[in-house]
């Protein structure tokens, strides 16, 4: 299964959604134990950037770094999630540990992972609109203020 | 139904104004889906041949008057800043703990992706207090990455150097802080007093006792002032004593033993699966560490050894710690021998600013000034991921750089975040009173958990 998925040269692999969650189960049962990293980039519209051929350049990207303890190898995975359905099977499954990186990538990029467990925002206020790492998000929208904040005392 | 909730909520947010989180919150157990009651076991427990927690084994039927939710924090003396954890007791007895986070998140990625790569290490270098060093280390790593900029010797070894003896003193300031949380005030003295030592060695070097912006990209702010040698010497010479002191003073002690052995294991499936890394993974007695195992910097060229516990219990963890402070020590006198001469930071105009006194005297040298700190440093594009050991474990910053003189995305893995997870595993079936140790033995820095 791992070979039919677009690999990079620099060894990166780019999966689609559908291959992306058993690709990560296969990477893990090839010895990667533990998932470094998970996070989720905002290209907007920069649908020219630099992908290997085959790839279809998507809004979204979640990447997701695996380390091998045994192999002393580290290896990125990288997703394309489009802007219209900003979803990815999670990874809680295969690993664990992505349980609060998959919630800060929801928080802060709006990505829902289908299957997580509480996928709730976990870094900003629960009413809060919108997802502040997104680059159509206006970081100035909202004056500074504090949680709750009563009237001047 | 909905409607109902709602309402409750607002009925719950009225007597509880300043700490309500909604959803984020720890519910009750007629409330929580199954799956998210795995959690309770950390949900975690899918081991290597991927054996999953079943739902239905997860006693869903404890009556509800039987357990009770409490709030521990956010402002709580042992919490280590503004966690907060909400803890389903059963008598004395933890079965789920969820950390609620969120309090000092400042939005730092975001605000990344607004200064210049040469400015960005100021703003890391606010994430963990309690290592700013290792977060500029780790910035500038990836910027040098993507724009092809190797380092001049020196500078590798000035940074490991200024690195390693960050590592002390992060570790003694978790000696302090662990020391008080167990009730032993002396250490908590003692403790901050070594770690000042090397705080003001780090002020004379770098002007400032943290936050530094002392390693940039293409070296560091400033070479090593005169007699840097001494100063090293005295922190090497009396560091080592002082931690026979503080071995004596802790690990024969009963009450210290009595309270941290035992308490919170992890084992080793649960700590790899949690993502757990640093000294809570090598407590479990995976010998994991990213200067050994990935060398950075010019660890393959320095003599130390990887410290692992046995148990993955709290005294492990300690024990750990303690072990690595000796070594961080043997890596400093190693350096303090073999620093090499040579520029402190790369000579490439294009990189580094001219010297002040260069600019009188050159048009050329203001040109270069001029336009590094109006157009700032170009990366060409692409994205990397480098990952440093940072006290608490893999720091790792992913970048993505499309080729102007900001980072397009600038993305810090936080150790802390990252280990806090596996503390409802640790808490799990232990005592309320044995919390307090194993918050305090994760060492999570908050402003790095929430950035």
């Amino acid at each position: 299964m791992i070979d039919e998925v677009i690999k990079s040269e620099a060894g990166t692999y780019f999966p689609t959604r559908e291959q992306y969650y058993e690709l990560i189960g296969e990477l893990k049962k090839s010895g990667y134990e533990y998932c470094s990293d998970l996070c989720a980039v905002d290209y907007l519209e920069q649908f020219d950037r630099a992908l290997p051929e085959g790839v279809q350049a998507e809004r979204f990207e979640v990447v997701v770094i695996l380390t091998s303890v045994k192999l002393r190898s580290r290896i990125r995975v990288r997703v394309q999630v489009p802007e219209t359905d900003p979803s990815a099977p999670t990874l809680f499954h295969h690993y664990p540990g992505t349980e609060a990186m998959e919630r800060e990538a929801y928080d802060l990029m709006g990505i829902v992972f289908a299957g997580h467990p509480d996928m709730t925002r976990i870094l900003m206020p629960e009413e809060w609109e919108g997802h502040p790492l997104r680059k159509d998000y206006s970081a100035e929208r909202v004056p500074v203020q504090f949680k709750h904040s009563p009237a001047i005392r | 139904m909905a409607d109902e909730e709602i309402k409750n909520n607002e009925t719950a947010k009225e007597f509880s104004e300043e700490t309500f989180e909604g959803p984020q919150e720890m519910g009750g157990r007629d409330l929580t889906a199954p799956d998210e009651l795995t959690l309770e076991e950390g949900a975690v427990l899918r081991l290597a041949e991927g054996v999953v927690v079943d739902a239905g084994d997860i006693d869903v039927e404890i009556a509800e008057d039987e357990t009770m939710i409490i709030n521990m924090g956010p402002q709580h003396p042992s919490t280590h800043g503004v966690l907060r954890l909400m803890m389903e007791l059963k008598g004395e007895t933890v079965l789920r703990t969820k950390p609620v986070i969120g309090y000092l998140h400042t939005g730092m990625e975001k605000t990344a992706e607004g200064l210049g790569y040469i400015q960005g290490s100021t703003n890391v270098t606010r994430m963990d207090y309690l290592s700013p060093l290792h977060n500029e280390l780790v910035f500038s790593l990836a910027v040098e990455e993507l724009a092809g900029i190797e380092v001049p010797e020196r500078s590798t070894w000035i940074r490991m150097l200024m690195s390693e003896l960050n590592r002390i003193s992060s570790h003694l300031m978790w000696m302090a802080t662990n020391g008080m949380d167990l009730g032993s005030t002396s250490m908590m003295i003692f403790g901050f007093r070594d770690r000042e030592l090397i705080l003001s060695f780090f002020e004379k070097v770098t002007g400032l006792r943290m936050n530094h912006n002392y390693i940039r990209p293409g070296g560091v702010a400033a070479d090593l002032p005169d007699g840097w040698e001494d100063d090293v010497l005295a922190i090497v010479q009396s560091i080592p004593r002082r931690l026979d002191e503080y071995d004596d003073m802790l690990t024969g002690q009963p009450i210290f033993r009595q309270r941290t052995e035992g308490v919170g294991i992890l084992t080793q499936e649960q700590a790899l699966a949690l993502s757990a890394t640093g000294p809570v993974l090598r407590s479990t007695g995976v010998a994991w560490d990213l200067r050994k195992q990935m060398p950075y910097l010019a660890y393959d060229q320095v003599e130390f050894d990887i410290v692992v516990g046995s148990v993955g219990d709290t005294f492990d963890r300690y024990a750990v710690r303690l072990a690595e402070l000796r070594e961080s020590v043997r890596i400093v006198a190693q350096i303090l021998e073999k620093m090499p001469s040579g520029p402190y930071r790369v000579l490439d105009k294009k990189v580094t600013p001219p010297p002040r006194k260069r600019i009188d005297e050159s048009m050329e040298a203001l040109i270069h000034h001029f336009k590094l700190f109006t157009e700032g440093l170009k990366v060409p594009p692409g994205e990397t991921y480098v990952a440093i050991e940072s006290p608490r474990g893999e720091l790792g910053c992913y970048m993505v750089s499309d080729g102007t003189a900001k980072p397009y995305r600038m993305h810090i893995r936080g150790p802390s975040f990252v280990n806090l997870q596996s503390l409802p595993v640790m808490m799990h079936g232990g005592l309320v009173a044995d919390a307090v140790a194993i918050i305090s033995s994760v060492d999570p820095v908050m402003g790095e958990v929430d950035r």
